[in-house]
């Protein structure tokens, strides 16, 4: 009774409360109303600073367009601003308003300080609005040819912004021509924005080549980079990246003059540099500038790792993918991957994975001592990794087998219970690769069988003692406990191994094993419910009543030996990735087609529906539903279903 | 390039919004939060998220979040070099970059936003010049009277802004025409608990400040092993006389020969070196000189690496016997291994402790030994000791009790860390040989250097 009382009284409340809120909701976009009609100026501008707050916080705050629009004529350079930074985000929703703006837009674009001309030049190409493109065309074209370099760099940008709202405006106002003009600019801020927009403007419209990288325009570029900033060296590097040198001495050259950039501060700089010179391997045949191009890469490659840990994490993806292709290239300089106790985890997991990657024969050992301390880490995933890497250089490397064994078995005597999983199962492996090699060690191995409560590991483990059955003693007693709680296991694969191995142990040991094989296969058949485990069984039996030998052929044959290789990416990929190094795909290590979206093309028609149908798995499927709207594509949370993480860990 | 740029608080509120593109709607926001900031698991797996079709960036920095949008398949070592860009330049414009400081600024953040990236490319993000048009509310009034007054000044603020020397103005003046060097060093060192060392290098930082009238030309020589193999009498002229070489490098000179740890003409082999966009590559890697016109003020020249001949400054053995269930005993023994001229200051030894550890007696031994307490919130011992003398030793033993555990998991034994900073004295034995300065007026100049090495990650495994 209470309780119901009180609920209805605190649902009243809500009501209430929500009423109120509502009402004062309502009040500040009307009190923010009043203010920005005020005669004050101070206060005006107060109110703008106000509605932009609400703005970045989400409140709607787009009722007030035309009272911020009467604002717009001043000479404070703040509150203009601030209304530009309102306009560009309401303007798309008020398209008939926003032409009441464009006429302070087109007096600023006259003014006389060059940094108003930017802004307002700036500003009308981010609105995005088709109704302002006709009146942005003639301040456009004087702004192309403005005095200021200041302003010119900021127009050239701005035709990218009409492109992307309407190619056939920026073609028929011949403001592509001008950029392609810009690309001789005397300023070299002008050239890489030119460099810039002519690039993406090729993206907007694929196969249409709109400009494509002469020979001529080459030693410009070139000779711009030098001064430009460091971004726009990025935009040039990127597109001498992706163009086709005419003869092999025009790809030497242009590897020559680019060397420099991999001294610069800025590890993108770098990134692209690299990028470019894997690109042009192809085109230079001299091997003594191949090895020199790629000797003179490796130690801002390994600087790049005392950056920041976001641009380690980039650097060290992408060092991943260098290495497919030059598996030697670091080899000497295995010692830099060794993980910090500090280093983000995302680190670590990368270099480990490089660590494997450039081990030769010659370090493993001190490699496996490395190994070692990182299986001593707390984090759980990072020490599995640890420990299926010690595996790994043990299956790659016969010499190095014994050291590595030595390892994980000392491992096991830390007595930490996912440790003593993963070791088991990694000396499965390790077993199976060199057969017969460790029969010493198995018996410490059964010591720890009490630790082992994994399924995987204790498939392991049983499938370790079959193999090793005429080594081990009292290996019988340690089967048939199993055998006891066979029906007790949930696990398929470890049934599964228990038939095997005490079939295995019958067969190399027919007087102790006869009970046990009995009690196995009998169980299995009998009180079984997995129906595999019970045919396994049945095969066993018939195979072995019927003839001992075909079933020691079957049982005890050898095996295939093991891989344990990193994963490797193919070779197509490969090349792609290299193309496109320091890019989104090379962090993922998956092709840029799964994630971006072609803008549609002419015609309209989003091409999303060819990526659906390529025959992608379901995780690419769910990255192609996001686009599903067309060109803005933006993420709408309330119909996307869960979108799918494409990182893969 | 960059569809949008968002910071959030630490509570995932949205404190700045900005859209380049109309590729993302504002909302695009929520996702970031609910999938990364508001997720479950604390620790961050990958500083990239790509969800869909959207890839987040994301830096952390005090209570702050800095998170860059893309829809297309971008550099992402370019959008995170970006986002440092942009929080130093919050750390410079505001002291301070958390919470507060981005809510009291937001309008002149958002002008700052629409200066340094357009259309989702980044422009200029040099603070020097950024800080002659975006100014802070007390700098605006004056300039805005200015460029009322003389129109010609927005006239040479573009020019800079988009010309070959982007960084500095060319009307500088100063009465006293100075620069300062500060040589900073971090050593990393990884060692074994046996003692071999793993992995040791020196990341070097040569930060300037420059105080310099005019457009100088400026040389900056080290005793980099190429330069100095390749012109051996240059080098040894160079050490020789350093305190004469160029005109009013006398303090330099004075300050290096005042240098402890160091012999004359000895070279450094530098494994790799990054510059300050001013300086010119292209001289660099014909001739290894190092040639540029300043920034105003304060920047970082270059950085470099070495691997070969690290002196390392301190040597640790350390001793740590788990004795049964219950107790551990430790025995750290430090030794300087610098001049006695020198000393090491701010040191702080951190000696890893299991999670149950209930009591510890420690002790050091030896002169201004410092003093040594159990931290069970870090889980260690801080020995810190406020002054270390070159040549010297110091002990430390300590006896921990262990809580007996209901489920005993083995101790990870995280490594020994330790932090310090020792001045005038480098690892590396890198030495600045000269800084030579040339203005068309001809100004003489007086330069200064300073030399130090500090702890980058220097751990010792037990």
């Amino acid at each position: 009774m209470m309780n119901a009382t009180i609920q209805t009284k605190i649902a009243q409340f809500q009501i209430v409360k929500q009423k109120i809120l509502a009402a004062l909701r309502k009040g500040e976009n009307y009190e923010l109303k009043t203010e920005l009609n005020s005669e004050y100026k101070e206060r005006r501008k107060e109110a703008v600073r106000r509605v932009i707050a609400n703005m970045t916080v989400g409140k709607d705050v787009s009722g007030l367009f035309t009272d911020v629009l009467k604002n717009m004529h001043t000479d404070d350079l703040e509150i203009k601003k601030l209304i530009y930074l309102y306009l560009i985000n309401y303007a798309k929703t008020q398209p008939d308003l926003v032409i009441l703006a464009v006429n302070t837009f087109v007096k600023d674009a006259e003014d006389t300080n060059p940094l108003i001309r930017a802004l307002a030049i700036r500003t009308m190409g981010c609105l995005h609005v088709q109704e302002v493109l006709d009146h942005l065309s003639d301040p456009l074209r004087k702004c192309l040819k403005d005095p200021s370099p200041y302003v010119r760099k900021t127009a050239v940008m701005c035709v990218a912004k009409v492109y992307d709202l309407s190619p056939a405006i920026a073609e028929e106002n011949g403001f592509v021509e001008d950029v392609r003009r810009a690309l001789s600019d005397s300023n070299p801020m002008v050239i890489s924005n030119a460099v810039t927009v002519l690039t993406e403007i090729n993206e907007m419209a694929p196969g249409q080549n709109i400009w494509r990288l002469d020979s001529k325009t080459v030693p410009t570029l070139l000779a711009a980079i030098n001064e430009c900033v460091e971004w726009g060296q990025i935009a040039i590097l990127e597109a001498l990246a992706d163009y086709t040198p005419k003869t092999e001495k025009e790809a030497e050259s242009i590897c020559e003059r680019l060397l420099p950039r991999l001294q610069h501060a800025n590890g993108s700089v770098v990134l692209t540099t690299v990028r470019l010179l894997l690109k042009y391997e192809k085109y230079v045949h001299r091997a003594d500038l191949l090895s020199q191009f790629s000797k003179k890469m490796v130690p801002p490659l390994i600087t790049l790792l005392s950056s920041e840990p976001e641009i380690q994490y980039v650097a060290l993806r992408n060092i991943n993918i260098i290495l497919q292709r030059h598996p030697k290239m670091l080899s000497k300089e295995i010692r830099v991957f060794f993980c910090k106790y500090n280093d983000p985890i995302y680190v670590k997991y990368e270099k480990l994975d490089v660590l494997v990657r450039i081990c030769s024969e010659r370090n493993t050992e001190p490699l496996l001592n490395e190994l070692k301390e990182y299986a001593r880490e707390v984090d759980v995933d990072f020490v599995r990794r640890a420990i299926q890497a010690i595996g790994r250089l043990a299956i790659r490397y016969e010499s190095s087998a014994d050291k590595a064994v030595k390892v994980l078995i000392e491992l096991l005597q830390l007595k930490a219970n996912s440790v003593v999983q993963d070791v088991v199962v990694v000396l499965r492996d390790v077993f199976r690769r060199y057969p017969q090699s460790f029969a010493d060690v198995v018996p410490t191995l059964c010591e720890h069988i009490d630790y082992v409560n994994e399924p995987d590991a204790k498939a392991a483990l049983i499938w370790i003692l079959g193999e090793y059955s005429e080594h081990i003693s009292n290996i019988g007693n340690l089967l048939s406990t199993s055998i006891e709680s066979f029906l007790d296991e949930e696990d398929e694969g470890v049934q599964l191994a228990l038939v095997n191995s005490a079939v295995k142990f019958f067969l190399k040991r027919p007087q102790q094993g006869q009970a046990l094989v009995l009690k196995a296969l009998q169980t299995a058949t009998e009180k079984c419910a997995n129906p595999d485990v019970r045919d396994r069984a049945y095969i066993y039996w018939r195979l072995l009543s019927a003839d001992p030998n075909s079933a020691r052929a079957v049982a005890l044959v050898e095996m295939p030996p093991v891989e344990l290789e990193s994963a490797s990416l193919s070779a197509s990929l490969l090349e792609e990735l290299i193309a496109e190094l320091g890019s989104v795909a090379s962090v993922l290590q998956k092709p840029a087609k799964l994630f971006v979206y072609k803008k549609t093309d002419k015609a309209g028609v989003p091409r999303d529906s060819e990526m659906a149908n390529a025959g992608f798995d379901s995780a690419e499927g769910g990255a192609t539903s996001a686009g599903d709207n067309g060109t803005t594509g933006g993420i709408d949370t309330s119909n996307e279903g869960e979108p799918e993480l494409l990182i893969s860990f | 390039m960059l569809s949008a740029v968002f910071i959030y608080n630490q509570k995932g509120e949205v404190l700045i919004s900005r859209l380049y593109r109309h590729d993302v709607k504002r909302s695009v926001a929520d996702v970031f939060r609910v999938h990364v900031i508001s997720s479950p698991t604390s620790v961050v797996r990958s500083p990239v998220t790509t969800l869909g079709s959207t890839s987040f960036y994301h830096i952390r920095y005090d209570n702050l979040w800095l998170c860059a949008v893309t829809k297309n398949n971008a550099s992402a070592a370019m959008v995170f070099e970006f986002l440092y860009r942009l929080l130093g330049l919050g750390v410079s414009y505001f002291g301070r970059f958390d919470e507060e400081s981005v809510k009291n600024n937001f309008v002149l953040i958002y002008e700052l936003l629409d200066e340094v990236l357009d259309f989702g490319y980044p422009q200029n993000i040099e603070v020097d010049t950024l800080k002659l048009y975006v100014t802070t509310e007390s700098v605006r009034s004056t300039r805005a009277l200015q460029s009322d007054a003389l129109a010609t000044i927005p006239q040479s603020i573009t020019m800079q802004a988009t010309g070959t020397t982007a960084w500095r103005r060319n009307d500088i003046v100063y009465k006293k025409n100075e620069a300062f060097v500060d040589v900073i060093e971090s050593v990393n060192l990884i060692m074994s608990a046996k003692g071999t060392v793993l992995r040791a290098d020196v990341q070097g930082q040569i930060v300037m400040r420059s105080f310099l009238s005019g457009m100088p030309e400026c040389k900056f020589g080290l005793n980099d092993k190429l330069v100095l193999d390749r012109d051996p009498a240059s080098g040894a002229a160079a050490s020789a006389s350093a305190s004469a070489s160029a005109s009013g490098s006398t303090q330099l000179g004075r300050r290096q020969g005042g240098m402890g740890g160091f012999g004359d003409g000895e070279s450094v082999e530098i494994a790799d070196c990054q510059f300050h966009q001013c300086v010119r590559l292209g001289r660099f890697d014909t001739d290894r000189t190092i040639s540029f016109i300043p920034p105003d003020g304060e920047f970082e020249l270059m950085r470099y690496r070495t691997t070969e001949n690290v002196n390392l400054p301190f040597k640790v053995l350390p001793v740590v016997r788990e004795m049964g269930k219950t107790r551990i005993e430790y025995e750290v023994l430090i030794k300087s291994n610098f001049s006695a001229k020198l000393s090491a200051t701010n040191m702080a030894v951190t000696i890893p402790t299991p999670p149950n550890a209930t009591k510890c007696r420690i002790k050091v031994t030896g002169a201004g030994a410092g003093k040594a307490k159990y931290h069970p919130e870090e889980n260690a011992i801080v020995w810190r000791i406020s002054r270390f003398q070159g040549l010297q030793e110091l002990a430390l033993t300590a006896v921990v009790d262990l809580a007996p555990m209901t489920k005993p998991t083995p101790w990870s034994r995280p490594p020994i860390a330790l932090d310090f900073q020792v001045l005038m004295f480098t690892a590396s034995g890198l030495l600045v040989r000269f800084l030579k300065v040339f203005e068309k007026s001809n100004y003489q100049s007086v330069k200064w250097v300073r030399y130090m090495t500090k702890a980058g990650s220097y751990e010792i495994r037990i």
